[in-house]
């Protein structure tokens, strides 16, 4: 009997592996609807001539299923892993959090269908029309009583860090989720914002940037304070700068949103103010970064045998790289060369697909055989290789919007000396061809590298060591 | 109280707590505690592991 199946019994990992296997489905379907839009820029005629596949229909399609499809059942999977291992206890509820899963399923396969059919909000990242909305709230409601409800119960006295920030996150988003979803319905599949004007925008982003900061950065700095120091086999750098990383992160994050509004209509001191707040947030994101890398000292020559590691601290680069960036960009000179143009793009994926992708790749790779009764996955070797074909598909992919993008903030703005434009915005586009072809191709080994980790998934889920395999299932069944 | 006051006082207050969140952190009583929770995330494998070698013996 190995040390894992002995643990097991007492935990509920059946939802953690449904979670885990189809944050992996998931992550599939997101990137390929983002290599195709990617490759629609460079040849357009992939639209096949039907709104059905139109840019302006996927391309929601492809953010909603790689943000809240992908990194959604990443959040679920670790989340109920970290907190039942954390808290040395089995779930609140097994129905419960079984409900959250099929519940985010049903979520998302609406929101597959509802977006190419044109159904959409159009709030960017709140695009799912009411209904959706409402079962949303209901689901994460759920989650919120299972997860909080697991730390009640807990076994140990102390809430370890890495639970501080999934409760963060989960709190954050369901007061987000519903605030900036206040519509009046009109129809079935029609409604309107209760907000308008300056003030729907300062909503919109209130919410945007927020689920940037806990959806997508708190919840993922949970995975970082339980698997690094998991993978590394050694505590975290500094608990203390755990505790002061996480107040000072939680209380900056939602003061950000406004730099999504420089030079529009919104109040120039909330401009400033968002600009401000954007800036100082550079120094939390910076000490959990270097929190998460310096958990390695003395222990960096396991980045040499070690992909899933190589995952995980790599992505602290991303991290490390794109929190410097944003607070840069959010600088309201600064954001006038960047914004509208790739060099967002391109910082959006180097958050998404470099850091939290990565770290998602890795904490998965490290609990898929736990909780599947194995000892590791079934081929370290293609670990490795998905780690190479993940680092060069992101490389390629920021830095082709690096170039564009500056290329296109320096050529909108170019103007002749009688004040005309000197550039038409067609002869600008046909300059970011190149960069947009470089882009679809790092999207493509990206693609690729998810393949691999779904076979290997596979390999290591069926495999034949089954005495490990059913002494795992046989307390799920019952 | 108008609300140019009561931003300033809230801004204080915000200082205040957060200065005392860094003070209470990085105190010297609270040490050994954040230690054992910084290791408290390998107590669970020691166990099994123990639960292992008895099983073995």
């Amino acid at each position: 009997m190995s040390s894992t199946s002995s643990a097991t019994p007492n935990y509920n990992f059946d939802v953690v592996k449904h979670f885990a296997i189809m944050a992996v489905i998931w992550g599939i379907v997101g990137m390929s609807v983002g290599v195709l839009i990617a490759a629609q820029l460079v040849w357009p005629e992939l639209n096949f001539d039907t709104p059905w596949l139109t840019f302006s229909r996927i391309r929601p399609l492809h953010t909603n299923a790689v943000i809240f499809a992908f990194g959604g059942c990443a959040l679920f999977a670790t989340s109920y892993y970290v907190v039942q291992r954390t808290c040395q206890t089995r779930l609140f509820s097994d129905r419960l959090a079984k409900f959250t899963f099929w519940g985010w399923q049903a979520i998302i396969v609406s929101a597959v269908i509802t977006l190419p059919l044109g159904y959409t909000s159009s709030k960017e990242y709140a695009e799912l029309e009411w209904p959706i909305d409402i079962l949303i709230a209901v689901v994460w409601i759920a989650y919120a009583i299972v997860f909080f409800g697991t730390i009640v119960k807990r076994k140990t006295s102390h809430i370890y860090v890495a639970n501080w920030f999934y409760g963060g996150f989960i709190l954050t988003v369901a007061v987000l989720h519903i605030g900036n979803s206040m519509v009046v319905p009109v129809s079935f599949m029609k409604s309107y914002s209760i907000y308008s004007g300056a003030v729907d925008a300062m909503m919109q982003w209130w919410y945007g940037h927020n689920a940037v900061g806990f959806f997508l950065t708190a919840g993922f700095l949970g995975m970082m304070y339980y698997f690094v120091p998991k993978q590394a086999e050694r505590p975290v750098y500094s608990y203390r700068l755990s505790v002061v990383h996480f107040w000072a992160l939680v209380s900056l994050y939602i003061w950000a949103g406004p730099h999504h509004l420089h030079y529009t209509a919104l109040p120039d001191w909330t401009q400033s103010l968002g600009m401000v707040m954007s800036v100082i947030l550079f120094v939390p994101s910076w000490g959990g970064m270097i929190n998460g890398i310096m958990t390695l000292s003395g222990a960096w020559h396991k980045l040499r045998t070690d992909p899933i590691l190589r995952f995980l601290i790599v992505s602290l680069s991303f991290y490390g790289m794109s929190t410097f960036e944003g607070p840069m960009m959010a600088i309201k000179s600064v954001n006038a060369l960047s914004h509208y143009t790739d060099w967002t793009v391109g910082h959006v994926h180097s958050g998404a697909l470099g850091w939290v992708a990565m770290v998602s790749i890795g904490s998965l790779y490290h609990l898929i055989p736990k909780v599947c009764g194995k000892e590791h996955m079934y081929s370290t070797k293609w670990i490795n290789i998905h780690f190479w074909l993940a680092t060069i598909g992101v490389v390629l992919y920021i830095v082709a919007m690096w170039i564009s993008g500056v290329m296109q903030g320096m050529m909108w703005r170019a103007v002749n000396e009688d004040g005309t434009l000197m550039y038409s915005f067609v002869e600008v586009v046909e300059k970011t061809y190149f960069y947009h072809g470089v882009r679809w191709l790092g999207g493509c080994f990206v693609v690729c590298g998810m393949l691999l980790m779904l076979f290997n998934v596979y390999k290591t889920v069926s495999s034949d060591k089954r005495q490990d395999a059913t002494n795992n299932l046989v307390p799920q069944a019952a | 109280m108008d609300y140019g006051t009561f931003r300033g006082i809230y801004t204080i207050v915000m200082i205040v707590v957060f200065v005392g969140i860094i003070w209470w952190a990085y105190s010297r009583q609270s040490k050994s505690k954040f230690d054992d929770a910084a290791n408290s995330i390998f107590e669970e494998d020691k166990k099994a592991d123990t639960e292992q070698k008895i099983e073995k013996d």
